[in-house]
């Protein structure tokens, strides 16, 4: 057998044009393949690591995607609020350990500002149970303080200090849509989390309230800026409503009952979902899309298998001299046929491998601009068992298809005897 | 043990898809002869070869070599009875184009234990001192591509291959076709010094009568072969 495999060695370095222009086919399927299957891992890794320690979010009744696309993933938009008293209730439920409201809505530059109390820092976790970590600064305090994300910070250069005004609804600040009579100050900035928590913009949910005096109509009052900042301060600044409530239960055990007890709240409708559970459906949706992604890319591989194929059988006719010397010399058939199927077997392997060193070197030098982007981390998709299997996966491929010009070979060296007619 | 390596008895061949091909009553070879077979293309010369070398199977008779009858073993003992006791010699392109020249050389080997064995020392140097007797010494040819040989060259180092580890056997088939004269007969003194010092009987098939006097016996195919006359 070593005999076979090193002259099927020789052989593919003599032809080193071809099999060089077979080896790049291969190697950049398998790229595409594991980079599209990284992709995947990555995305859905980062978006189940985005919350955790929350057993029950609530909001107006919609979908539950919907639900915690936009309290979590800050996509998209509430079509309802929760009132005031109906958060009270839900606070002061037996069963509820914790309850964080959440109120969205505004934007700053691009990035979604969130109304909420401090006990949002203390309650949501992301990824392993990991909490937020105030970088530098603190918690908001004043009423017109701000407790910007990692990206936030970076993007816009803001440190301690800077002012900030927000913008009513989520374009970008523009000339009469701003709440720029309400300028606040970045009192703290958060540690990176890989979540959309990075880029969003924390204010007390007073604040929210504040910046929507003048407000009450959806559009703003004339008067509006005219009000000053003192006389905001004197308003009675509960909110009226607000957008989701993050739930901690004081025992897990009780995550469906209540549950269900919020669903069939006797007064206004509300909804309570599980954040694992409606992941799962958002998954389900996604799904269809990543599977045909990674059937096109599994594709592609059977195209690299069929290049290796190609590039076999062509050469076949011209190795014909070659085949009958190598019998004559005492190669049984069987060795003809392990030669090409070797041949093949070698060419599908180092392609795969070069494959995986092309996309992990990719990567690794697009991995942390993706992560900057997207917030999805690739960078914990290193070397691993999807790798191997893919490399034994396509080196089998490799060695089934080069059994067909394999076997052509081979009965080929039957007929044709010691004696080749050229 | 007999002095004939190769005896053929009432040996039929046809290839299935037509006429007969050989219809050979006796052929013999005995140990250590130089035998110039001769035969025009199209005479059976190259199916005789393939039928001696167990790559083809009788139709009817015996092919024994070296005592055993070829038409009755397996496949996988024909193939190692070639690779044990057998040299080859073709026409021409006799090298394996991505082996260096003493790869060439010692390829044999690879397939044969029973010629490794044959050889006490090291193989490369057995392969090197093998092509400086038939005339290859230069160290530089050696290491050349064999593509970039010249034609007898590329001749000189599949007789080098054919002889190492000592097959009772060598068959060379019209291997002299390419060279011109001065080359020729060069090359058959070589062969038949060299059959002659590792005691290989030398199977010689040419179409060209000339050169049957270089040899101990020659024979005809066409007297021997009933197929041919009666086509």
């Amino acid at each position: 057998m070593n005999t076979i495999l090193s002259l099927a060695w020789k052989s593919l370095m003599n032809r080193k044009g071809s099999v060089i222009l077979t080896l790049v086919a291969v190697a950049l399927s398998v790229a595409l393949f594991l980079g599209v299957d990284k992709a995947r891992t990555g995305a859905r890794e980062g978006f189940g690591n985005t919350i955790s320690g929350t057993e029950l979010i609530v909001g107006a009744p919609t979908g539950s995607v919907n639900l915690l696309l936009y309290s979590v993933f800050r996509m998209g938009n509430a079509t309802a609020e929760i009132s005031w008293p109906t958060y009270q209730k839900i606070v002061h439920r037996e069963d509820v350990d914790w309850a964080v409201p959440i109120s969205l809505g505004d934007s700053h530059r691009g990035f979604r500002v969130m109304g909420t109390t401090t006990d949002y820092f203390d309650h949501y976790k992301y990824g392993r149970n990991k909490d937020l970590i105030i970088a530098k600064g603190k918690r908001f305090d004043d009423l017109f303080d701000a407790v910007i994300g990692a990206d936030v910070a970076k993007e816009l250069g803001y440190d301690i200090g800077s002012p900030m005004v927000l913008s009513h609804g989520l374009g970008k600040a523009s000339l009469g849509s701003g709440h720029d009579n309400r300028p606040f100050r970045v009192v703290g900035i958060l540690a990176p989390t890989g979540t959309p928590v990075d880029r969003t913009v924390h204010v007390s949910l007073e604040a929210i309230t504040a910046i929507h005096v003048g407000w009450e109509t959806g559009a703003k009052n004339p008067l509006a800026d005219t009000i000053s900042e003192e006389m905001i301060r004197s308003f009675d600044l509960t909110p009226k409503t607000v957008t989701a409530i993050f739930i901690g239960l004081k025992r897990k055990g009780t995550i469906l009952t209540t549950r269900r007890a919020i669903n069939t709240n006797p007064g206004e409708p509300l909804m309570a979902i599980i954040p694992s559970q409606a992941l799962a459906e958002l998954w389900s949706v996604t799904a269809m899309a990543e599977r045909a992604l990674l059937a096109v890319s599994v594709f592609v591989i059977a195209v690299g298998i069929v290049s290796i194929l190609t590039s076999i059988l062509t050469s076949l006719n011209e190795r014909r001299r070659e085949m009958s010397i190598l019998r004559a010399v005492g190669a049984r058939p069987g060795h003809i046929f392990a030669l090409l199927v070797l041949e093949a077997g070698l060419v599908g392997f180092l392609g795969a491998l070069i494959g995986i060193a092309l996309i992990h070197l990719i990567l690794s030098i697009a991995g942390p601009m993706i992560t900057a982007h997207y917030g999805i981390s690739l960078m914990g998709t290193g070397p691993g068992l999807t790798d191997l299997y893919t490399l034994g996966a396509v080196t089998l491929a490799a060695l089934l298809a080069g059994a067909i010009p394999a076997w052509m070979a081979f009965r080929r060296s039957l007929a044709d005897g010691l004696s080749v007619r050229l | 043990m007999t002095d004939l390596v190769i005896s053929i008895e009432e040996l039929r061949f046809s290839w299935p898809s037509g006429g007969e091909v050989l219809n050979i009553e006796r052929f013999d070879l005995n140990a250590g002869e130089r035998l110039f077979l001769r035969g025009p293309s199209g005479s059976g010369k190259s199916t005789l070869l393939g039928l001696i070398a167990g790559v083809l199977e009788p139709s009817a008779g015996h092919v024994n070599v070296l005592g055993k009858d070829m038409a009755k073993l397996r496949p996988a003992s024909r193939d190692r009875i070639r690779a044990d006791h057998l040299g080859v010699i073709f026409q021409m392109f006799n090298l394996v184009p991505y082996l260096s020249v003493v790869g060439n050389v010692t390829l044999p080997l690879k397939f044969s234990p029973a010629r490794r064995k044959a050889i006490s020392g090291d193989t490369d140097e057995e392969a090197r001192r093998l092509l400086a007797r038939l005339g290859l010494t230069d160290t530089a040819l050696l290491d050349r591509r064999v593509s970039d040989l010249s034609v007898g060259q590329q001749q000189r180092v599949a007789a080098a291959r054919a002889m190492i580890g000592g097959p009772e056997i060598v068959i060379a088939d019209e291997p002299t076709s390419a060279l011109d004269a001065d080359a020729r007969d060069r090359f058959i003194e070589l062969l038949s010094e060299e059959a002659a010092c590792t005691g290989a009987a030398l199977l010689f098939v040419s179409h060209d009568a000339s050169l049957a006097r270089l040899f101990d016996r020659a024979v005809d195919l066409r007297e021997i072969n009933k197929a041919g006359a009666a086509a």
